[in-house]
C-alpha cells in the first residue's frame, strides 16, 4: 500500500505529531511525505531524514504558506491518485484539512486512530474516550487523521529519501488569511512534555494560577495544562486546555491540581503513564484514574512541595 | 440571507454512556438525549447574527430519527424559524451527512451554514469540512468569533498554539468551538410558540442520497480500565514518590 503523511511544519523543522502520523503509516506500506507550505525547502529537507520516510514531495508556494484548507485540500486530493492511504497528524491542522480530502475524493475519514488492526481496520476513541470502536473501511482508499500519543515517534534522523516537486491548483480565490496570534511560551509544548502540570477552577483567579502552578512546572520543567473550567473561568489561554475538546496529552507524568477529574477533561490525559492528583475533596473522581494521590488544600501543599523539590 | 444550522441529537454530555455487553455499540435504550452541545452554539450564532440584522431566516436540519424532532423543536425554541427533519432510523456517517445537506443548501442557498465543530457521540468532527469540500465552498473551522463584514465572514479559529484569523467569501461553512457563545436557554412561550413553527419532513430518499455506511463497525469495547493507585498522608511523602520517578 503506497501511503501519503500530511506534514505538519513550520518551514523549517516538522513537529511531532507528524513522527508519530510516520510510524502508524510505516504499518500500511511505504511512507511517502508531502510538504506543503511557502518557503519549506528546511522542513522538506527534515522530512526526508525521518526514519521510515522513502520520498518527499515538496509543494513550495505562497498559496500553501498558511494551510488554507481550500488551496491544500485541492493539491493533497490530486496526489492521492497516486496513492492508497492518506494520514495525518489528528491536530487542529490535520483535522481542518483531511476531512475536506476525504470528501473530494468521496470516502469516509477515520478520525484519531489509536492503532492500525489490520490493513483496513483500525481502533479510535467515541463517546469522549469512554468506548473504543474497531472500524473497518470499505472505501478504494483511505484517509486518517492519527492520535499522535498513540504511537511511537519516528527517529528524525536515519532516513535518506528524495526531495521532488509536487504542484497543485494553487490560490482557491475563496479564502484568505489575516493574522495569528501565538501565545507565547518559554515551557515545553503541551501535547509533546514529557511532565504537565495541569490546575483547574479552584486556582481562583489567573494571578493564583500563575503563583501556584508556574513555580512548581519551572521546578519540574512541566509543561502547564488547564481543565476547561479553568479556561474558561479565564485563568489562561484557551490553547492550554486538555479535554476532549481541547488537547488529548499522554505525558509521563500528569500532575492535576484543583481538578476534579470530569469525563470530559479525563478523555484528554488518562493515557499518561503516571497521573498524581492534589485536590481537597477526597471523592473527586479524578482520585479513581490516580496513581499517587494526596487530599490536601493546594494553597497549602502545592508551594510546599515547589520548595520541597 | 439564510442561515442553515444543522443540529444533532446525541446522549447528553452528562450521561456517563455504557458500552453494550455483546460489544455492538453503546447503550442507548433509555438514556437521556439532547441537542448536541457545540451544535447549540451554532444556533445561538445564528439567531445572534439574525439580531444583528445581518440574516433574515434561520433555518434548522437534522438528520436522524422521528424523535431528533425534539431537538428541531429545541432550536425552534432557541429562535430558528423553521426546521426540516431528513428521518432516518439508520445510523448516517458524516460524509453521506454532508451529502443530504449539500442538497438542502442547494435548494435554500444559504449565505452561512454554521455547525458544530464535533458530535460528542462519535467525535468525528469531519461534516463542515466534508459539506464545505462537496460546495466548493471556504471553511472557517473551530471557530471562536465570527463577523460578517458585507459579502465576507471573518472567523477567529481556534488553532493548537493560539488563535488564527481568515477571511471567506460567502456563501461560507463555518463550525462552532466551544467558546464562541454562551448558548440561550429557551423560555417557556417559546417552548409553546415553537410548536406552531413549520416543521418539513424529509427522507435521505427525497435528496437521492445513498447513505449506505462506508466504514463497519465490527466490535465496541471499553477503554482499558485505569487502576486507582495509593493515598499518600502528607507533601512529604508525595515529593519522595515524585522523586522516585526520576523528575524532579
Amino acid at each position: 500500500m503506497n501511503t501519503l503523511v500530511l506534514v505538519e511544519h513550520d518551514n523549517a523543522s516538522v513537529n511531532d505529531a507528524t513522527l508519530a502520523v510516520v510510524t502508524a503509516a510505516a504499518k500500511l506500506g511505504e511512507v511517502t511525505a508531502l510538504v506543503a507550505g511557502s518557503n519549506c525547502g528546511g522542513a522538506a529537507d527534515a522530512a526526508a531524514k525521518i526514519a521510515g520516510v522513502s520520498k518527499v514531495l515538496k509543494a513550495d508556494d505562497a498559496a500553501y504558506g498558511e494551510g488554507l484548507a481550500e488551496n491544500v485540500a485541492p493539491l493533497v486530493a490530486g496526489i492521492m491518485a497516486d496513492y492508497d492511504a492518506l494520514l495525518a497528524p489528528a491536530t487542529t491542522s490535520g483535522k481542518n484539512i483531511a476531512p475536506r480530502v476525504a470528501a473530494m475524493l468521496d470516502v469516509m475519514q477515520i478520525s484519531d486512530i489509536l492503532s492500525v488492526e489490520g490493513p483496513k481496520t483500525f481502533t479510535r476513541p467515541i463517546y469522549a474516550g469512554n468506548a473504543i470502536a474497531t472500524v473497518e473501511s470499505s472505501d478504494a482508499k483511505l484517509v486518517i487523521t492519527v492520535r499522535g500519543t498513540a504511537f511511537e515517534k519516528a527517529a528524525t534522523e536515519g532516513g535518506s529519501a528524495s526531495v521532488e516537486d509536487a504542484s497543485g491548483a494553487g490560490d482557491a480565490g475563496i479564502s484568505s488569511f489575516v493574522s495569528r496570534e501565538v501565545a507565547k511560551s518559554e515551557r515545553p509544548e503541551l501535547t509533546s512534555a514529557k511532565v504537565i502540570v495541569s490546575g483547574g477552577r479552584a486556582l481562583k483567579d489567573g494571578e493564583t494560577f500563575e503563583s501556584i502552578i508556574n513555580p512548581l512546572a519551572d521546578k519540574l520543567g512541566a509543561a502547564i495544562g488547564a481543565s476547561r473550567a479553568a479556561v474558561d473561568a479565564g485563568y489562561v489561554p484557551n490553547d492550554y486546555q486538555v479535554g476532549q475538546t481541547g488537547k488529548i496529552v499522554a505525558p509521563e507524568v500528569y500532575i492535576a491540581i484543583g481538578i476534579s477529574g470530569a469525563i470530559q477533561h479525563l478523555a484528554g490525559m488518562k493515557d499518561s503513564k503516571v497521573i498524581i492528583a492534589i485536590n481537597k475533596d477526597e471523592d473527586a473522581p479524578i482520585f479513581q484514574v490516580a496513581d499517587i494521590g494526596l487530599v490536601a488544600d493546594l494553597f497549602n501543599a502545592v508551594p510546599e512541595m515547589t520548595g520541597a523539590l | 440571507m439564510k442561515i442553515l444550522v444543522p443540529v444533532k441529537r446525541v446522549i447528553d454530555y452528562n450521561v456517563k454512556p455504557r458500552v453494550k455487553a455483546d460489544g455492538t455499540g453503546v447503550d442507548l435504550a433509555n438514556v437521556k438525549m439532547s441537542m448536541n452541545p457545540f451544535d447549540e452554539i451554532a444556533v445561538e450564532e445564528a439567531i445572534r447574527i439574525k439580531e444583528a440584522g445581518k440574516a433574515e431566516e434561520i433555518i434548522a436540519v437534522s438528520v436522524g430519527p422521528a424523535k431528533a424532532q425534539e431537538t428541531l423543536r429545541t432550536a425552534l425554541a432557541m429562535g430558528a424559524d423553521r426546521a426540516i427533519l431528513v428521518e432516518t432510523d439508520e445510523e448516517v456517517e458524516p460524509l453521506a451527512v454532508a451529502k443530504i445537506l449539500k442538497a438542502i443548501a442547494d435548494e435554500e442557498q444559504p449565505g452561512l451554514v454554521l455547525l458544530g465543530k464535533q458530535s460528542i457521540s462519535d467525535d468525528s468532527n469531519q461534516t463542515g469540512q466534508m459539506l464545505a469540500a462537496l460546495m466548493n465552498r471556504p471553511q472557517g473551522t473551530f471557530a471562536n468569533t465570527v463577523e460578517v463584514d458585507g459579502d465576507a465572514v471573518i472567523v477567529k479559529r481556534e488553532v493548537d498554539g493560539g488563535l488564527e484569523t481568515v477571511k471567506l467569501t460567502m456563501p461560507a461553512i463555518v463550525t462552532t468551538d466551544l467558546r464562541l457563545n454562551e448558548p440561550r436557554y429557551a423560555s417557556l412561550p417559546n417552548i409553546m410558540k415553537a410548536k406552531k413553527k413549520p416543521l418539513d419532513a424529509k427522507t435521505p430518499a427525497d435528496f437521492g442520497v445513498d447513505i449506505t455506511p462506508r466504514l463497519t463497525t465490527t466490535n465496541v469495547a471499553e477503554p482499558p480500565v485505569r487502576q486507582a493507585g495509593e493515598k499518600v498522608e502528607d507533601v512529604a511523602a508525595l515529593v519522595a514518590k515524585i522523586k522516585e520517578l526520576g523528575i524532579a
